[in-house]
């Protein structure tokens, strides 16, 4: 596994630098043909860069601290026993700890999935790591403010547990019927 | 620099001391991860400011307007929706271009509508995901989320 997730890592990390060459190049590019934009662009992406430089540092360190002290074996096996309210409440905090990009989670729910896991936790844990990320949720604070992050992480919340339940319910259905033939 | 990065700041140096405290080895580790992780995305960081510098230096307002503006109705709802989906920016970083899609026009709910679908559905992610959970699970999981992330928009279009 530790191989596989290295190689999936590897590749984006050279296209995205890539990416930035060409974006680089087309952005002076564009700059030079059109002097009168540059205070405007300037003046926007260094404020962004400001911004950003801020607070990225900080975030990075906590993502590798949690790393280090949350292993992916604990939540692994924190979620694998756990039902009703009480692992719903668990699959959203152990996905909401800053513990890298989605890719990771796939192979560990898939681990789950084996362990007995409740498809609802799953898919809970699968969606709070995906879009209620501790971290995420403070850059979000940062740069749209108390009320839009703290009405879209509620909002988040309740419908990322609906969508949990509703696809358990659906996969069960299928199951039956599948039975019943 | 404002309050939220200050707080930020204070709780990461806070932590780190924490961690130190308690083991000298794995704090070690912890940072090297860190370094690695920014390492990774400092491209795409680079690569938004230029973006944002773009955005507000040559698209005209009024096609923002035009695709996520008060005159783009449902259309642009789906139009920030779909770009979300497609799209694959690290989340951390996408909240910055989002701000600034709000300075330029863009309406409450098509920022958070793309904001969410941007960080709920991976078309980047999905075969893993298939590969991984089968097909099942995974086409509901993020069909859902598309329709769940169009309601989170509206909704908080309607009250912010």
């Amino acid at each position: 596994m530790k191989t596989n997730l290295k190689a999936h890592q590897k590749k984006p990390t050279l296209k995205s630098w890539l990416f930035l060459t060409a974006g680089v190049i087309f952005t002076v590019v564009l700059l030079i043909i059109f002097p009168d934009r540059q205070p405007a662009v300037i003046k926007s992406s260094g404020q962004i860069f400001w911004e950003m430089l801020w607070i990225l540092p900080a975030v990075m360190l906590l993502i590798g601290l949690f790393a280090v002290w949350v292993p992916k074996e604990v939540i692994v096996k924190l979620m694998g026993t756990a039902s009703g309210i009480r692992g719903i409440g668990l699959s959203l905090l152990l996905g909401s700890l800053p513990t890298g990009p989605l890719y990771v989670a796939f192979p560990m729910a898939a681990a789950l999935i084996k362990k007995g896991a409740r498809t609802s936790n799953i898919v809970i844990f699968l969606s709070a790591w995906a879009c209620i990320k501790i971290p995420q949720e403070m850059v979000e604070l940062q740069f749209l403010g108390a009320r839009f992050m703290a009405l879209r992480l509620g909002l988040t919340i309740i419908f990322v547990i609906i969508m949990g339940v509703s696809i358990e319910k659906i996969m069960e259905a299928k199951v039956t019927q599948k039975g019943k033939k | 620099m404002n309050l939220t990065s200050i707080i930020i700041n204070i709780l990461a140096i806070g932590c780190l001391f924490l961690s130190f405290n308690k083991d000298k080895q794995k704090t070690k580790k912890a940072i090297k991860i860190a370094v690695k992780t920014f390492l990774k995305i400092l491209p795409t960081i680079l690569l938004i400011v230029a973006l944002v510098g773009l955005l507000i230096g040559f698209v005209p307002h009024a096609v923002i307007l035009k695709f996520m503006g008060n005159q783009s109705g449902i259309v642009g709802i789906f139009v920030s929706a779909l770009l979300g989906a497609i799209l694959y920016i690290p989340s951390i970083v996408a909240f910055p271009l989002a701000a600034s899609f709000l300075k330029a026009g863009a309406t409450v709910t098509a920022v958070a509508t793309f904001i969410t679908t941007l960080t709920m559905i991976g078309f980047v992610t999905l075969p893993l995901e298939i590969k991984e959970l089968g097909k099942r699970i995974a086409v509901l999981r993020n069909g859902i989320s598309f329709l769940l992330a169009v309601l989170i928009g509206i909704i908080i279009g309607a009250i912010l």
